[in-house]
């Protein structure tokens, strides 16, 4: 029983780390910018649904609808006036520019804030399981955690397949020089891609912070290993591939816990590092973004 | 031939255009009126500038000196999309189909973009540039997984979708079989004769002699050769060009 609660809980952690990856996955898949300060965006979406929280004394569902549409407003402008010039200069400019923002951001959060945790209270949610089975319960802001990021996938994935705007990012992916020969500026629509992961982002560190009752200024470097491995697990561009990776993480890491508390992120790396050599293309094959 | 109004009034005028790669002038003061509904042929060997000359014509460059003209409007400075949504169609010699997409998607993305349509309307656009390339057929098949026919035809139905005035097509006929550089020829001529004004790069002369009316010679960077085909093909600038003038 203790096996299965562990793979119960595993596989519903993975939800989080796969809704964690969704927005590398977007950032990677459309505009080829890995985004080293992905985990950090998420720690600013947490600080300020913590802030909003505290001094506008809303609750933390409410906070998300002003943090995730302000974040996603903020990643359209870093595209388009900070990532969009890194990018005329080569590849490795977007990537140190990105990194430069994960050190600039825990750095100013810590003069901001302190390193003390702020707080982003959840009422009863955070201790309410439905009980399953004898040793087997499930958390209900785990299993929330999982439903919205299905959601996402599945609404990302009809996005990109249905709408305009979807096709446009798909064709930036292939060739952002002939999108334009159609008559699409596609600065803008990289913009839009990185103001949807951005989004993504803000939402999966807010329910990050809600899991761990709080956030701190270097949450991020954390989330985005996590959120590395899952999209590299699962596979580059491939966002159900995402999910399948999140949980394969998931798992590895609370069986592990089940053997010893301190196991957990050393087995989380090595199945990662395992994917990597044994089929570094990821476990699922399909590749939808790009 | 049927026109459309206006026929005769220069369409695209480009004066004095420059184009240098640092030191390496590509295009030296290029001078060339093009009348809307005129089906324009361009020659000259490799390195000449052509593929260039589209460029600046589009926006894909921009020219070092010299300005654009498109329907009566200065475009020297304006950026290849707004130049597509102005009605400039452009497809490359060596094919660039957005791969991950169906072949309906990429023409639709021409008739959302570049036609500015919505709904029901680009999706009439799109399909009926697919018709026109005929390519209705392989609608619902990912683009990268076309032969090379298939990839030249898409990108003339993408630019088609767009709904362009001017039509840039760079050697399309290139390593194209006999029997499909006679229907690709068919589909340029009807659109031609439909009032889109054509500019053609072409290697594949006979081609080129098809559907054209008016053959510009291009050789390192100047037009050396300007008038009815036939006659600029035995010109002396043209055959120096080609037989030796230029060794």
């Amino acid at each position: 029983m203790v096996i299965v609660n562990a793979l119960v809980q595993g596989v519903l952690l993975g939800g989080l780390f796969a809704m964690a990856a969704l927005g590398l996955s977007i950032a990677f898949g459309i505009l080829r910018v890995v985004n080293l300060a992905h985990g950090e965006i998420m720690t600013v979406g947490a600080y300020l649904a913590a802030v909003a929280l505290s001094s506008l004394g809303v609750d933390v569902w409410v906070s998300l609808l002003l943090v995730v549409p302000l974040l996603g407003v903020v990643g359209y402008w870093v595209q388009r006036l900070l990532l969009q010039r890194a990018l005329t200069l080569g590849e490795l400019a977007p990537l140190l520019v990105t990194f430069g923002i994960a050190i600039i951001i825990p750095n100013a959060l810590i003069e901001l804030f302190t390193t003390n945790k702020q707080a982003i209270p959840t009422g009863s949610l955070a201790v309410r399981s439905i009980r399953v089975a004898d040793g087997v319960s499930i958390g209900v802001l785990p299993l929330l955690t999982m439903v919205i990021a299905v959601l996402l996938i599945a609404g990302t994935q009809q996005f990109l397949a249905r709408t305009r705007s979807g096709r446009y990012m798909r064709a930036a992916a292939d060739d952002s020089d002939t999108l334009r020969l159609m008559g699409v500026d596609h600065r803008r629509v990289y913009a839009s891609a990185m103001g949807l992961a951005f989004a993504i982002a803000a939402l999966a560190g807010v329910f990050f912070g809600m899991r761990q009752g709080g956030v701190t200024p270097f949450d991020g470097q954390l989330m985005v290993l996590f959120a590395f491995e899952a999209v590299i697990i699962g596979g580059l561009g491939s966002l159900w591939g995402t999910l399948a990776g999140g949980i394969v993480l998931g798992v590895a890491q609370t069986l592990a816990g089940v053997v010893s508390p301190e196991l957990p992120l050393l087995v989380g790396n090595l199945v990662f590092l395992a994917v990597l050599v044994l089929r570094p293309t990821g476990i699922v094959r399909s590749k939808v973004v790009a | 031939m049927t026109r459309t109004a206006g026929a005769g009034e220069a369409l695209l005028e480009v004066d004095s255009v420059a184009k240098s790669y640092g030191a390496l002038d590509v295009l030296t003061a290029v001078h060339l009126s093009v009348p809307a509904g005129q089906a324009l042929g361009i020659v000259g060997p490799n390195g000449a500038g052509k593929s260039t000359l589209l460029s600046v014509i589009n926006g894909t460059e921009r020219a070092t000196a010299g300005t654009v003209r498109f329907g009566g409007r200065d475009v020297t400075a304006t950026p290849a999309d707004a130049r597509a949504r102005a009605g400039m169609g452009r497809t490359f010699q060596v094919p660039r189909p957005f791969a991950h997409l169906t072949v309906f998607e990429n023409a639709l993305a021409g008739a959302t973009a570049g036609a500015g349509l919505r709904g029901r309307a680009a999706d009439d656009r799109a399909l009926a540039a697919l018709a026109m390339a005929d390519m209705l057929g392989v609608a619902n098949t990912p683009a990268g997984a076309l032969p090379l026919l298939g990839r030249k035809r898409l990108e003339l139905a993408r630019a088609l979708a767009t709904d362009p005035r001017l039509l840039l097509l760079d050697e399309i006929a290139g390593g194209l079989t006999e029997a499909e550089c006679d229907s690709l020829v068919a589909t340029i001529r009807s659109l031609h004769t439909q009032g889109i004004t054509i500019i053609w790069i072409e290697h594949v002369v006979r081609a080129l002699l098809a559907v054209v009316e008016r053959l510009v010679c291009l050789a390192t960077g100047v037009i050396v050769a300007d008038g009815e085909p036939s006659e600029v093909m035995r010109s002396d600038a043209v055959r120096a060009v080609y037989l030796g003038g230029a060794l």
